[in-house]
């Protein structure tokens, strides 16, 4: 009875989203259908949480007469596990990006009394258009509600393993609220190309909410990482697997557009170049589900493939990106303006950073279409792999991380060559500290230097700056959240550069009682028990580490999972925010003997960290006076005087 | 910048879409080499699709001539081949192994109640890795095996009576399988 009711409330938030996509493109300007489209929108949101807590419920009391349930649960999952189970799967994780897509309308219907009626209600036009092809591919192609009737089975297939874990209850929540989540400037784009109207005011508008979806989405990229290097047993923290390049591509056009959008807003250019981004993120967004869900790449984030889901998805996404697209010809040439700007000022930096952001993303995108494109040609395979991507992100990383530097002291238009001395300072500061780094390290490794002393170059200059600010009294929390997206960024490229090239893998046999040594410190092995889970067996290696007078325990386990039948490693990490001993188990050998991989990675943490930092300086820069302001004005009765 | 520029992002989009219709239709190739012609035929373990609880293995398939037919239910071609592979389960003696490729098991039962199962074993390939080991590029696919498992003949697409007549059956009767008349018979006429 209630997954039939949640599969009636997904039908109805279907037709609600048809009914707000028509009212809202056909009628923007009557007030009585923009009333018509908001409630459309809440009544959107409102039955797609019913639809969702209806699957909850389902697998919360192992209704296994659920296909779905049935597939994905079993009942010596943990509860916490059986719920977070309902986005474990492909139809469960479509209908959580349907409640998130409604929960971004809702904000933004909320919200929509900053805005202009007409322009409000063209968004949420779109965004109901968008809605409605999700929710139709969820009914029609991916029905998590089908019964298993007569055939119900008494006990079900269980939740993969690897997504048994505190990291898949939280990275995909994020990780959609970041996609769909750039479906709010989209919107807003296709809503300003429809009104032939792209100007400073619509950018500030699109700011907080492309940075707030840009956050969410940096956070879901982190998390993934981290996930990826805790649970797979590898050791390695981003595999450029072609699932992890559709949520980068994404993130690359969406931090493009967070710099163009600023210019826009500053300066009244980049115009039709910011809506054309807008465009371009959320379209990565569509690609990106096209090529998770539709099996055209193979990869370790498998959901059960099924080409008539590959066929809908990529028809959605040639209706969306090319009708967009092709509004995009047709209107934006309109909105051409000429404002001058010379080569020492922040829109060309700017400029300078957006190309390096759009050549990364075409690097990118090439890599994960190419080997489409060569087994379409030529009937063989290739694959594009590490070393592919690396000779262009070592070079395009580095390149921005020195032009990030000179941001803090230039201004808007032009800038007076006087104030780059102090740039030209911390450059030779940055320089020496740099140099003793690959002293220190290994003088063969002149890029990790390189790297770690621009990285210092951009905390440098980004730290004076903000003294100086500082000590006049004025940091508005956009600079604030500016500069620290930007020491995250610089921190983040430390991390990867140090922890890329010094760490220490080592992949020994042990016996019990023997111990091995790992980067200066003793590593002893104290031999294997037995331990229960709830749904598992395990073989859990006892090991100690002696570091210098410290010594602790490190507890790998060998998983063995009751229902599939699922072998899982389990590795133990002893974090540090320098560096992070990693021990997991390996096969068993001969007699007692164990192969064990042991790991030392310093500053691997600050991958992670320098993403969080660059997110929470995304959100921050939200706050800022202005654009609460704005809110505060705009709420106020009869401000309407923005109308076009 | 001309107003001509402004198609150009269209351009690139329709470009790159194209690609990704043909990646996704590569499965109606016929042309391609197998990797595994001549060669064993890969270890595996695999469930059954009408019980979980059992495994098969490939030394279970060996010491009789074997088709194996990679089929799903979302794949149409699978469904017009399939009255020709009944066809073969009814007037010869060959060993005939369906592997289920990414399919939803109760999905696969459903269709082999409703249309016939022509196979001796099927075999439950949900997540796909048995198919990756077979170098499968999309359903439908056919192999045939020797008796010591060797793949002598591989094809991509559909078994139709044409491919019956002038592939499948020489090779079939050159290993020994009897086929019964009717079989050519029913296949000339259709």
């Amino acid at each position: 009875m209630i997954p039939e009711l949640g599969n009636f409330a997904l039908a109805l938030a279907g037709a609600l989203a048809l009914g707000g996509a028509v009212l809202g493109l056909y009628g923007p300007r009557q007030p009585v259908l923009q009333h018509g489209v908001l409630s459309m929108v809440f009544g959107q949101w409102g039955f797609s949480l019913i639809a969702f807590a209806a699957l909850v419920y389902a697998f919360a009391v192992d209704d296994f007469s659920v296909a779905y349930v049935a597939n994905q649960s079993n009942t010596l999952l943990p509860w916490y596990y059986k719920i977070s189970a309902t986005w474990g799967g492909h139809e469960g994780s479509f209908l959580l990006w349907i409640l998130i897509m409604g929960t971004w309308m809702l904000a933004f219907s909320l919200r929509s009394s900053q805005f202009p009626p007409h322009f409000a209600t063209r968004v949420m036009g779109t965004l109901s258009l968008l809605n409605l092809g999700f929710i139709c591919f969820a009914l029609f192609t991916s029905n998590p509600f089908l019964r298993l009737i007569p055939l119900t089975p008494a006990e079900g297939a269980d939740l993969n393993p690897l997504l048994q874990d505190f990291g898949l209850i939280v990275h995909p929540p994020l990780l959609y609220a970041g996609y769909v989540g750039l479906a709010v400037p989209f919107a807003m784009a296709v809503a300003a190309l429809l009104e032939g109207r792209i100007d400073a005011t619509w950018a500030r508008w699109c700011r907080t909410w492309t940075n707030m979806a840009w956050a969410f989405l940096t956070c879901g990229i982190a998390l993934g990482s981290w996930w990826a290097y805790y649970e797979l047993g590898w050791g390695g923290w981003w595999f450029w697997d072609p699932v992890e390049n559709a949520s980068f591509m994404p993130w690359l056009a969406a931090t493009a557009l967070v710099h163009s959008l600023s210019v826009t807003e500053n300066r009244g250019t980049f115009k039709s170049w910011t809506v054309l981004l807008a465009i371009t993120a959320f379209s990565f967004s569509l690609l990106g589900a096209f090529i998770v869900r539709s099996g055209v790449l193979t990869s370790v984030h498998s959901f059960a493939v099924d080409p008539e889901r590959g066929m809908y998805i990529l028809i959605f996404l040639a209706l969306v990106v090319g009708g967009s697209l092709a509004l995009y010809a047709a209107r934006a040439g309109q909105n051409t303006a000429k404002v001058g700007y010379e080569l020492l000022s922040r829109e060309f930096f700017m400029l300078i950073n957006n190309v390096i952001l759009v050549v990364s993303l075409a690097v990118v995108l090439w890599g994960t279409l190419a080997p489409i494109g060569y087994e379409a040609l030529s009937g063989g395979r290739i694959s594009i792999g590490t070393p592919f991507f690396n000779a262009f992100f070592v070079p395009l990383g580095l390149l921005l991380l020195g032009a990030l530097a000179w941001l803090p002291v230039l201004n808007w238009k032009r800038t007076r060559v006087e104030v780059f001395t102090s740039v030209y300072q911390a450059l030779g500061i940055a320089g020496v500290l740099g140099g003793l780094v690959w002293f220190a390290l290994d003088p063969a490794s002149l890029l990790v230097a390189g790297a770690v002393a621009l990285a210092l170059w951009v905390l440098l200059t980004h730290g004076r700056q903000l003294w100086l600010r500082w000590r006049k009294g004025s940091v508005p929390a956009a600079y604030l959240g500016m500069t620290l997206a930007h020491v995250g960024f610089a921190l983040g490229t430390v991390g990867i550069a140090i922890t890329s090239t010094q760490s220490v893998e080592s992949d020994v046999r042990m016996t019990p009682q023997s111990s091995t040594e790992l980067a200066g410190k003793q590593l002893i092995f104290n031999g294997i028990v037995e331990v229960q889970g709830p749904n598992y067996a395990a073989k859990q290696g006892l090991f100690e580490v002696i570091d210098g007078d410290r010594r602790y325990q490190l507890r790998p386990e060998k998983r063995q999972y009751f229902a599939g039948g699922n072998t899982m490693t389990e590795a133990a990490i002893a974090p540090g925010l320098f560096a992070d001993t990693y021990v997991s188990l390996g096969e068993p050998l001969e007699g007692d003997a164990w192969a064990v991989r042991a790991h030392y990675k310093p500053l691997v943490r600050w991958v992670w960290l320098g993403a969080l930092l660059m997110a929470f300086g995304g959100v921050l820069a939200v706050f800022d006076k202005r654009y609460v302001r704005q809110r505060r004005r705009l709420q106020a009765p009869n401000a309407e005087s923005v109308t076009a | 910048m001309s107003r001509a520029s402004f198609y150009i992002p269209l351009g690139v989009f329709v470009l790159i879409l194209s690609m990704g219709y043909v990646g996704f239709d590569l499965g109606a190739r016929n042309d391609l080499p197998s990797a595994l012609i001549n060669k064993p035929f890969p270890n595996f373990n695999a469930r059954l699709l009408n019980d979980p609880e059992q495994t098969v293995t490939r030394e279970q398939l060996l010491g009789r001539p074997t088709l194996v037919n990679v089929w799903a239910t979302w794949c149409p071609t699978c469904l017009s081949e399939h009255e020709q592979l009944m066809l073969i389960a009814a007037n010869t003696d060959v060993q005939l192994i369906g592997v289920n490729y990414k399919d939803r098991p109760e999905k696969a039962l459903q269709w082999l109640a409703q249309f016939g199962n022509p196979y001796d074993l099927v075999l439950d390939d949900r997540d796909g890795l048995l198919g990756i080991e077979m170098g499968v590029y999309g359903a439908p696919e056919t192999f045939l095996l020797d008796a010591n498992g060797h793949v002598v003949y591989k094809r991509v697409g559909d078994i139709n009576p044409r491919i019956w007549r002038a592939e499948l059956a020489p090779r079939l009767k050159a290993l020994g399988v009897a086929i019964t008349d009717a079989a050519e018979q029913e296949s000339k006429d259709s």
